[in-house]
């Protein structure tokens, strides 16, 4: 049985079991108190745009993602910029590709990225995390050596040092920001298990002759995985923007004209005297992305937090 | 103390080692070898074969491992595949450059970010407030080579203030004695070198400082709330202590600690933010030698340059930690 398996039924309301009506009681108090809080709303509206433009970008994006059906309008030394040619009302970039689609199939890219990186961070750190946690012991202490050693480097040059070896694609991509993330989920999940380790509800099962593993699938991860996946929300910030910043440095690999908006930064850097937009226009989506996830994501660690709780 | 700081470093000693064995492995899992991923699209089985052979790939992989640490260990990192020079000398070659670049970046996060933060809390609650930390959310937000991208097309493209590139005018004739560049030119007495420097370092440093300053703002601000409204300071209030005294013994003092620790993890960000900031700037730091490394698939390079960085970050953290004992003496006892 996976963690995934445990999740959704013993956190959901319907669950049975100590643990499960206590955390029950706990994510309604947090649903409330998240939609009081007005940042949370801007978040909320901003993810969920974010997302269904990325759902719908084949029929929202009037080109194809590869099209550059602006070709005839290039000129050395202007491009067309913001309503100037009708068909492209934000202009169109140097290889002749419509920004407004560009953008549209970037916002799908970043969402794909951003998802798949952080599942593979989650996955990796919480099997890391729940494996230190649950043992205890010298199991605990070399996985966190190890988890040591992976922080010792910042985290983007690690992403960047694995995507550079496994090769410029987007799986290698989204593998290296997954790994980077690891050793965050990694300690959030075991400080957070080692809090529940000696709860009641714990020795309870434990007396009842539980094993370890019974114990910690069905016990310990529910109860712990609320900060993981606060922080799975914020982490998608970084991620949205960690994708930007490796395929910004020619690590995502493709054609050159791939609808990413890191990498239309990249190619906008030798249009910036004659079409700044080129530049302005990816960078302010990574940027309200990144808003977006960042206030939700605080909103609702705001909420979970036990010493702000009471207000 | 000492036996703190040397039990700090002796700890330093097995993550560095499983650092080397990770960046050991790494390079010699991927698919064909090291040999296919140094030679790229070149790569025929003789020419594999060849670097095989020349680079001692077809050892077995302890004795590798071990032949590798052993020259590691007496300083030698390899040459770089790109420019055929020792990994150490291309490392000691830029390493002022962007060291000159954080500090300044530091210093004008921390200078702008404390004040900032201390005068939000002050005013808690209200506009100032509120557009401070609307402002610092921003500043996490945006990806630092974007703003490095809109510092320089407004200052050096637009309003041509400053320069877009480099480090140094060439036509500045400067002697480098350090190989930090500001430092230098008030050693030799030439400050316009100095001032030239300090130019081109502007505007590099203001895009590298966003984030951390943003961070910084932000943790001084919920760390002077957090102890404004402590007994001790509203004791001190009562007894009649003098508001400056209150203001930097009280409660900066108290609410320094968390920031100095956000300062220390800071230094992550500034060697992350370097590899970009200096890709857009054409600085010539480890940043962006980092990035053509990556472009060129130059293993000892990037091998080298992140157990460097990793040693540095470590001893960025542990130099940290010392300063705790020096702002809270309960920290000294323990």
């Amino acid at each position: 049985m996976s963690a995934a398996d445990v999740l959704p039924t013993a956190s959901g309301p319907d669950a049975g079991g100590p643990a499960a009506r206590r955390s029950g009681s706990f994510w309604g108090d947090v649903l409330r108190r998240v939609r009081r809080n007005p940042a949370a709303w801007v978040g909320a509206v901003i993810v969920l745009l974010f997302i269904l433009v990325s759902i719908l970008a084949p029929l929202l994006a009037p080109y194809p993602e590869l099209a550059t059906p602006g070709r005839e309008h290039l000129r050395p030394t202007s491009l067309p910029g913001i309503g100037e040619v009708p068909e492209f009302p934000l202009g169109i970039d140097r290889f002749g590709g419509d920004v407004l689609s560009k953008l549209i199939w970037g916002a799908q890219a970043s969402l794909i990225i951003g998802v798949v990186s952080t599942f593979f961070g989650l996955l990796g750190g919480m099997v890391l995390g729940a494996l230190a946690g649950a043992f205890g012991g010298w199991v605990d202490s070399v996985i966190m050596r190890f988890v040591d050693i992976l922080l010792s480097v910042p985290h983007l040059l690690l992403a960047v040092s694995i995507a550079a070896i496994l090769g410029r694609t987007p799986l290698a991509i989204m593998i290296a920001i997954g790994v980077a993330q690891v050793p965050i989920f990694a300690r959030l999940l075991r400080s957070s298990m080692l809090g529940q380790r000696g709860a009641d509800y714990v020795l309870a099962a434990r007396t009842l002759g539980l094993g370890t593993g019974r114990i910690t699938m069905s016990h310990l991860l529910p109860n712990s995985v609320g900060p993981v996946i606060v922080q799975a929300t914020l982490t998608l910030a970084t991620a949205v923007i960690d994708a930007a910043a490796l395929s910004f440095l020619g690590l995502g690999g493709g054609r050159p004209e791939t609808a990413e908006w890191g990498r239309m930064l990249t190619y906008a850097q030798n249009e910036l005297a004659i079409a700044p937009t080129l530049a302005f226009l990816p960078g302010i989506c990574i940027m309200i992305t990144a808003l977006g996830f960042t206030l939700l994501g605080e909103s609702l660690r705001e909420a979970m937090d036990p010493r702000t709780r009471k207000r | 103390m000492l036996r703190t700081i040397g039990r700090r470093l002796l700890l330093l000693i097995p993550t560095l080692f499983g650092l080397t064995v990770l960046l050991f492995f790494w390079v010699r899992a991927l698919p064909g070898g090291p040999a296919a991923a140094l030679l790229g699209e070149r790569a025929t089985p003789e020419a594999i074969e060849r670097i095989n052979e020349a680079y001692g790939f077809n050892r077995p992989l302890p004795e590798q491992y071990i032949t590798w640490l052993g020259r590691l260990l007496q300083g030698d990192f390899g040459n770089s595949i790109e420019t055929r020079r020792p990994v150490l000398e291309e490392f000691a070659n830029r390493f002022p450059a962007t060291l000159e670049l954080s500090v300044l970046a530091l210093l004008i996060a921390v200078g702008i970010g404390i004040p900032l933060g201390y005068w939000a809390a002050r005013h808690h609650g209200r506009l100032l407030d509120h557009l401070s930390v609307g402002a610092s959310l921003l500043g996490i937000t945006i990806p630092v080579f974007f703003l490095a991208f809109m510092l320089k097309w407004l200052f050096a493209v637009q309003l041509g203030w400053l320069p877009t590139t480099g480090r140094q005018d060439r036509s500045v004739d400067a002697t480098h004695a350090t190989g930090f560049y500001i430092l230098d030119g008030f050693l030799t007495g030439e400050l316009d070198a100095s001032w030239n420097a300090f130019i081109h370092l502007l505007l590099p440093a203001l895009a590298l400082a966003t984030i951390p300053l943003a961070i910084i703002v932000r943790i001084t601000r919920a760390s002077v709330l957090e102890v404004v409204n402590a007994d001790y300071v509203r004791t001190g209030r009562a007894k009649g202590v003098s508001k400056q005294i209150i203001r930097n013994r009280f409660v900066l003092r108290n609410a320094m600690l968390p920031v100095v620790t956000t300062i220390g993890l800071q230094a992550g960000l500034l060697i992350s933010g370097a590899v970009l900031t200096e890709t857009v700037f054409a600085f010539p730091g480890i940043g962006a030698f980092l990035a053509n490394a990556i472009f060129a698939r130059d293993f000892p390079v990037l091998q080298g340059f992140v157990l460097f960085i990793a040693i540095a970050y470590a001893l960025i953290n542990l130099l940290v930690d010392i300063s705790y004992s020096f702002i809270d003496p309960r920290v000294r006892i323990q």
